[in-house]
């Protein structure tokens, strides 16, 4: 495994207590594979990421089990030599809103080649050719370095900051809602020249949003994001045909299919959990339709049903009864 | 390359204060005086603490009007007030600019370091900052010349210590800001060091700002100059143009002699506006708004 992910937790030091961001993640992303983490805003997804990266801000607790790289253990790595050996070189992000991710007074082409200068001694030679290499390996005219982030548009910026994530051939490709904020068309060339890139270089990609559509299409294994755990976590085809958790059948409701376009959306009522409220069962619990009482005061474990499936919940022997349950409409609303 | 950066960075600027009809006017003015303070010894007809005679009688020029021999007249003293005029303007816009320049450096370097570090270093700076805008000028320059006796460095650096103090304010505002934006983090994924995104990212996006504040502690500086001189804590050695007219006041000639009193009154009033329009040219890149008006 590429990197291994157990029991990490993210806490956020606030005047009363702690926000828990990020409470109990375990994942691992294998290599040369596609790991699409999906959730629903302020679920802890950017926190993951930031942690990851170790970009959180001085008021998070981050603490982990386990957080290695091709076993390499990255806690106890200071800052420095974090930024200097980890990312960009082994770690690379395609940050969110990446529209607004290169400096507006540094042409593109610069900004990646310090990336590659930060990080490698390269000359400005060579430097140059790389980055002309890696504009072109994006589908963006080599000559388009030298001009500045405004006269591009927003798919083409998407490309540069894609371009610049590959700089350095990363084992692991953060990416972090690139096609938010794209319309359907560029969404469609970006995720094309994903899967370009998939194909050529061997570099994991780990892909966050809250676009099931795209993640459906890119992921190999799918990880189902809620309140700072993942509730469950399988392979692609396994999420969408056979889930187990009463939040991805929730989510499965939620989205409308393609084959039967007349069935009516059902939502799931209610709104996530405080992340500052001591929780101490199920955090879906609340909005569960099968909840029982231990389900809101004993946490339930990462369980694993099948081999490389695992699920966030205490009910999984009932799964065929959910399953049918939860397309029915009147499950969900009972909760109210 | 690096020179061709430079003379990009020279041309951006240029264009900046030549596109604005008062930056063009402020910037001519400025020349004239630095190319007035660099030809000093080579423009001026006579020294300045020379005692002068009328060419045609011999007698001791004393307050003299204008006239062909003097074009701006003679002191109390019979000194010649074009000469003293040139002299004085070396003295100004060295005072000026040293001390515009160094205050900036320290305003631009404190905002910038509290505004991105934040927590505690913030915390004392600014509070620093706090105590420094207590303290007032001609209080804190007096006690420095008590101490230390007249000198023209004594004056810069009391200038320095009180001048930055509001550049360091707007550019820790500025810095917050910016050091929020999505292009800082995408620096900080990158593996920039602090340094790096402080001065390499953070900096360059706060420039407008940063010569608009630089133009206005310069001229800050030389009002500050000219009435610290003019009390008399100017260096009795360096004549500036506030240490003239401190000359003309304890001459008791005020009311009489006005083209011992106009020329300095007038350039530092000129220098000062040039100064402000300049900064009004940076203003209107840093707040483009105020162009539509």
């Amino acid at each position: 495994m590429l990197l291994n992910i157990k029991n990490l937790k993210t806490h956020y030091r606030i005047s009363d207590g702690v926000v828990k961001a990020v409470d109990g993640v375990s994942l691992s992303i294998g290599e040369n594979e596609v790991f699409g983490l999906a959730g629903e805003s302020g679920c802890g997804k950017s926190t993951l990421i930031r942690t990851i990266m170790r970009l959180t801000p001085d008021t998070a607790i981050v603490s982990a089990d386990e957080l290695t790289y091709n076993g390499q253990d990255l806690m106890p790595l200071s800052d420095r030599e974090y930024r200097r050996d980890i990312l960009w070189k082994k770690i690379s992000l395609v940050p969110q809103s990446a529209m607004n991710s290169l400096n507006p007074v540094y042409r593109v082409g610069n900004q990646i080649a310090e990336a590659i200068r930060t990080h490698v001694d390269m000359s400005k030679s060579e430097t140059r050719q790389r980055v002309e290499k890696l504009f072109k390996g994006v589908g963006l005219q080599p000559a388009l370095a030298h001009n500045y982030p405004h006269e591009f548009s927003g798919g083409m910026r998407q490309r540069a900051m894609i371009a610049m994530s590959l700089a350095l051939d990363p084992g692991l490709i953060i990416m972090d809602e690139p096609t938010t904020g794209l319309d359907v068309l560029v969404q469609e060339r970006i995720l094309r020249e994903l899967k370009a890139i998939r194909k050529q270089s061997a570099a994991s990609i780990f892909l966050i949003t809250h676009d099931i559509s795209v993640i459906a299409e890119m992921s190999d294994r799918i990880g189902i994001m809620y309140a700072g755990r993942i509730m469950e976590q399988a392979d692609a085809m396994t999420v969408f045909h056979e889930p187990y958790h009463p939040y991805t059948l929730g989510l499965k409701n939620a989205f409308p299919s393609i084959k039967s376009l007349d069935r009516e959306l059902i939502s799931i009522p209610g709104s996530p959990p405080n992340l500052a409220e001591d929780i101490p069962g199920c955090v879906f619990a609340f909005r569960c339709p099968f909840a029982i009482d231990a389900c809101k005061t004993q946490r339930p474990p990462d369980l694993e049903i099948k081999p490389n499936h695992f699920v966030h919940c205490i009910r999984t022997d009932h799964v065929e009864q959910f399953r049918k349950l939860a397309g029915e409409k009147k499950t969900w609303q009972s909760l109210k | 390359m690096k020179l061709r950066r430079i003379k990009e960075f020279g041309i951006t600027q240029m264009r900046i204060i030549l596109g604005n009809r008062f930056g063009i006017v402020g910037a001519a003015i400025i020349v004239f005086f630095c190319m007035v303070a660099l030809l000093t010894p080579v423009i001026a007809p006579h020294q300045p603490w020379e005692t002068l005679r009328d060419a045609d009688t011999g007698r001791l020029a004393i307050m003299r009007p204008p006239s062909a021999q003097f074009p701006l007249g003679t002191t109390a003293l019979g000194r010649d007030v074009l000469t003293q005029m040139i002299y004085a303007t070396r003295t100004t816009v060295l005072i000026g600019l040293v001390s515009g320049l160094i205050s900036i450096l320290i305003g631009a370097n404190i905002g910038l370091l509290s505004g991105y570090y934040g927590g505690r270093l913030d915390e004392i700076m600014m509070r620093f900052t706090d105590v420094i805008y207590g303290m007032p000028f001609l209080p804190f320059l007096i006690v420095l010349i008590a101490l230390f006796g007249r000198s023209l460095w004594f004056v810069i650096i009391a200038i320095c210590c009180i001048v930055w103090r509001t550049s360091a304010r707007v550019i820790r505002a500025q810095t917050l800001s910016i050091k929020q934006r999505q292009f800082i983090l995408a620096a900080k994924a990158r593996g920039c060091s602090h340094f790096r995104i402080i001065y390499g990212h953070i900096m360059p996006n706060i420039l407008p700002l940063l010569l608009l504040y630089t133009a206005f502690n310069i001229a800050w500086s030389v009002l500050a100059e000219a009435g610290a001189s003019f009390l008399g804590f100017g260096d009795p050695d360096n004549l500036s143009w506030g240490g003239m007219l401190y000359n003309l006041w304890i001459s008791g000639k005020i009311r009489s002699a006005w083209w011992w009193f106009a020329p300095p009154a007038v350039c530092i009033v000129l220098l000062v506006s040039a100064l402000v329009f300049v900064s009004r040219a940076y203003e209107e890149v840093a707040n483009p708004r105020l162009k539509q008006r």
